[in-house]
């Protein structure tokens, strides 16, 4: 590890991640439409220093956590929700500091758009854009569009080689869009006076994505993004999903139920980095965890309580409700179990991020396991006109992640960033 | 200051459009910032903002220009995912509307409508949406369907698009949210939508609200006998042009009677052409900057480059500043150059026209490109400027005009400096903003009525014939 410290950030959905919270925490439903609900959450995350925020979004707008799929929970659960990329946007030129790392869905969407968002997202927030992949495989997101068929079975009934299809597109929608991201070299502007020439075509290059799924001519149309590569995540539960990120991603973030299993989700990420032949930097591996946190134990099991009164929650992550103490000792020993960092999902965003802001984070400072904004390195030096004067924190950076050399640079040796679409192929 | 405008005169629209990527755009100026840098955009929307502009324009770009099979390297190029940008940019502007080119063809109704719907809740309010379609395969290649549809399929496929667009916007009434504490929404079927037509056959449940303004602002393009048709019933400004007072006041009339013959207020279709501007102290100041600016913009590579796109043919070896070579109709390249707006009929008519303009004038190459090629800027003493936008605007040549300029990011400067307070002065552009006033409402519209947008008639795809994007890239 090239970073000490675990890295810190929130996983924001909806008015928090049980789906009664919006109803506890008194909300109208409007306010989760307005900007100004997320600037105040993610302002109040960047002032105490975390390092990220990811926002969650499926293809179809419904809320995974709300599991509002099923139509027995009508008209009091949550519904809808604004495009994530675009709140990150809209996020960006109003922050400076923390990482934005929006959800966006590969299945039903065109690579090429997604590539040049992300890449203009890395743009308006200076180098500070990340992406959580997520493939669409519900039989109503596929309805959405009307181009795809996707059977009409629930999840856990679809065809393995269906399943894998799809990750397999993701994988090659990543390889793409990280193409294009490549496709401007960092000085391909010259603005020469002298012979006419703003651009020097020879630093443009077409990136001639072909796969089953879609073709992508390039180049991108935006320059290459402030951080060389915009951080790709993933969230993974099992092999397929491993080696996804293990092919594509920079950061998994797993869901681990104790530090034991903290241990052998890590042997699995690396198992799976080994099995696609990944090369280079290794994943950063970042934990989930729900929380529920107050003053005291009691105070926190009480409002777990009364949340699941309204609702009863499962959830893929461990459930913690307790103290900022119990909390962090229950971090401790998964950060002593090897992870990279921590995702906290607020089971309640308007009483749990100030609880993380207020209580949780100096306890975590307190047992040296966060340092907020703190020892992130300046991005290693890079040109182009998009640099901003002063010197800006890159989200990679805060992962220990160089910016990464272009792949179509000259005299470039193999590197993480140039796995290819073969790599997976052969990894099946 | 002298010229008065009438009382009570219409008041001025006025659109910044952020520049292009193309040779109107001046990049060897020392002035010249970034072309991508957030900060250029920032600086020009609150530029904008602080002119009293009802909004900021930007066209999009779907692929890096090629010409002669390279890239193409003379003009600015690089540009921004639209909605991402102008979404950065509704958080520090308050009251500047935005308004999107986006392609129909290379996008889905349900996805782009969630987009434009997430951009009308973040800026409460401030979307428009400049509709243009493309089919060109050379743009295809970059998306999943590539150049797919047939040229008159792209115009039917636009006008359902746009369609299905405005049943997802109307699908979930925001009063159909529920209170705190109580049901999320009233409705069950909040948000529910099947369309069923010859380009989409999707249903599912639209997951976004109805915003301040319910629809965004819709702006077209069209000039033919359908576009005109088709936004004459639907959108609420169409971008024009004929930015000159006979042809501009003769559009206008027909437009506008269309909309009323479609039993519609007139007064609620607004007519904007496009306007780039030199100023100086004095006319013949301001002449001899708009020279210079001319000079700048078409260099000695430009001229020749435009000259080859518009002869078809490589004319590399010929002097710059030397005669115009004949058209030659046997030496034409297919696709020397990609990436332009490709016009029907004879590939040639253009540089024919050319041609025998500077036979006529006795011009070299660059003073034919740019006699021709050249966009015509309003060159003025900032009176005079500010005289001319508000003579087209009081006798119905246009109801404004989006102002383009030929320097990033600080070209506007100077025309919110010199010319607005003139307009303002004359009662014929806001000194303030309506605290909390929607990008419609700027515009002096209506509010929508729930349904279907005024004046819309069932939908005739046959008559919808939006413009091509322009020099897309």
């Amino acid at each position: 590890m090239s970073h000490r410290v675990p890295r810190l950030g929130v996983a924001l959905d909806n008015a928090g991640w049980h789906p009664a919270a919006w109803r506890r925490s008194g909300l109208e439903p409007g306010t989760l439409f307005s900007a100004r609900y997320w600037v105040d959450q993610v302002s109040a995350l960047e002032r105490a220093g975390l390092d990220f925020v990811t926002f969650e979004d499926a293809f179809s707008g419904t809320s995974p956590s709300a599991a509002s799929t099923d139509p027995a929970l009508g008209t009091h659960a949550v519904r809808g929700r604004l495009d994530a990329l675009l709140l990150a946007a809209r996020l960006s030129a109003v922050t400076s500091r923390i990482g934005l790392i929006p959800t966006a869905t590969v299945t039903h969407t065109e690579p090429y758009h997604l590539a040049t968002a992300l890449a203009t997202l890395d743009h308006t927030s200076r180098g500070r854009a990340g992406w959580q992949v997520r493939v669409s495989p519900r039989h109503p997101e596929a309805q959405l569009t009307g181009r795809r068929t996707v059977p009409d079975v629930p999840l856990l009934d679809l065809d393995d080689s269906f399943v894998q299809g799809l990750f397999d597109e993701a994988a090659a929608v990543i390889e793409t869009a990280r193409a294009l991201w490549d496709s401007w070299e960092d000085d391909a502007v010259i603005r020469d006076l002298a012979t006419g020439r703003f651009l020097d075509a020879d630093k443009l290059h077409h990136v001639d994505a072909s796969s089953e799924w879609f073709t992508v001519a390039g180049p991108s149309i935006v320059p290459r993004p402030p951080q060389g590569q915009v951080l790709v995540t993933a969230l993974a539960h099992g092999d397929v999903a491993y080696r996804l990120a293990a092919l594509g991603a920079d950061v998994v973030f797993v869901t681990p139920r104790d530090g034991e299993h903290a241990r052998d989700i890590i042997a699995e990420v690396r198992a799976a980095e080994r099995a696609v032949g990944r090369i280079g930097t290794p994943l950063r591996i970042i934990a989930d965890v729900e929380v529920v946190i107050d003053i005291t134990s009691a105070a926190a099991l009480l409002r777990l309580a009364e949340l699941q009164g309204h609702r009863v929650r499962s959830s893929d992550a461990t459930l913690v409700a307790g103290s900022a103490d119990e909390v962090a000792r229950l971090l401790e020993s998964w950060a002593a179990a090897g992870v990279d960092g921590f995702r906290l999902r607020p089971a309640e965003n308007l009483q749990d991020l100030p609880a993380i802001t207020g209580l949780l984070v100096p306890e975590l400072i307190r047992r040296d396991l966060f340092d907020p904004d703190g020892q992130v390195p300046l991005g290693p030096g890079w040109s182009g006109e998009s640099r901003p004067a002063d010197g800006p924190v890159l989200l990679r950076a805060r992962f220990g992640l160089d910016r990464p050399p272009n792949r179509y640079h000259d005299d470039l040796a193999p590197l993480a960033t140039r796995r290819t679409l073969e790599t997976a192929a052969g990894a099946r | 200051m002298t010229a008065r405008a009438p009382a009570n005169g219409k008041q001025v629209i006025l659109g910044a459009s952020f520049p292009g990527v193309n040779h109107h755009t001046v990049w060897g100026d020392p002035r010249a910032g970034s072309q991508i840098a957030i900060d250029s955009f920032v600086h020009l929307a609150k530029t904008a903002e602080r002119g009293r502009f009802d909004f900021f324009f930007q066209a999009e770009g779907l692929r890096v220009r090629e010409h002669k099979g390279r890239f193409y390297e003379l003009d600015i190029a690089g540009r921004p995912h639209i909605a991402v940008v102008q979404a950065a940019l509704a958080g520090v502007t308050r009251h500047l509307g935005f308004l999107a080119t986006i392609n129909t063809t290379f996008n889905e109704p349900y996805d782009l409508a969630r987009q434009l719907a997430t951009l009308n809740h973040l800026s409460d309010g401030r979307t428009g949406w400049n509709i243009v379609t493309t089919s060109d395969a050379f743009h295809g290649e970059n998306f999943r369907r590539g150049g797919y549809l047939p040229r008159d399929e792209r115009y039917e496929r636009a006008a359902e698009f746009v369609r299905t667009a405005l049943e997802l916007w109307d699908s979930w009434p925001a009063e159909s949210l529920g209170t705190a504490g109580g049901e999320f929404v009233t409705d069950p079927g909040a948000g529910r939508f099947a369309h069923r037509g010859k380009h989409f056959d999707i249903e599912g449940t639209f997951p976004i609200p109805t915003a301040p303004q319910r629809h965004p602002v819709l702006v077209q393009a069209g000039v033919s006998d359908e576009g005109r048709e088709f936004a004459a019933r639907t959108v609420d400004a169409i971008f024009s042009p004929f930015g000159e007072p006979g042809p501009g006041r003769e559009f206008y009339a027909d437009v506008k009677g269309r909309a009323r013959r479609a039993g519609r207020d007139p007064d609620t279709l607004k007519i904007l052409p496009g306007a780039s501007f030199v100023l100086g102290d004095t006319p013949g100041e301001a002449a001899e900057r708009a020279r210079e600016v001319a000079l700048a913009q078409v260099t000695p590579a430009t001229a020749l480059a435009l000259l080859e796109q518009t002869w078809l043919r490589d004319l590399s070896d010929h002097d710059p500043d030397g005669p115009v070579p004949p058209v030659d109709a046997d030496g034409v390249e297919v696709g020397i150059s990609r990436g332009r707006t490709t016009s029907t009929g004879d590939p040639l008519e253009k540089a024919r026209e050319w041609y025998a303009h500077a036979r006529e004038y006795r011009l070299s190459i660059r003073e034919l490109v740019i006699a021709r090629a050249h966009r015509a800027a309003f060159a003025g003493t900032p009176l005079q400027v500010a005289q001319r936008i508000n003579d087209a605007v009081q006798t119905d040549a246009a109801d404004g005009f989006v102002i383009g300029s030929h320097l990033v990011p600080y070209g506007l400067d100077e025309f919110v400096d010199k010319v607005v307070p003139f307009l303002q002065e004359w009662g014929v552009l806001r000194t303030e903003y309506t605290t909390g006033a929607t990008f419609r409402e700027n515009l002096g519209l209506p509010p929508e009525a729930p349904g279907a947008r005024p004046g819309v008639r069932p939908f005739d795809a046959a008559e919808f014939q939006p413009a091509t994007a322009g020099a897309v890239g």
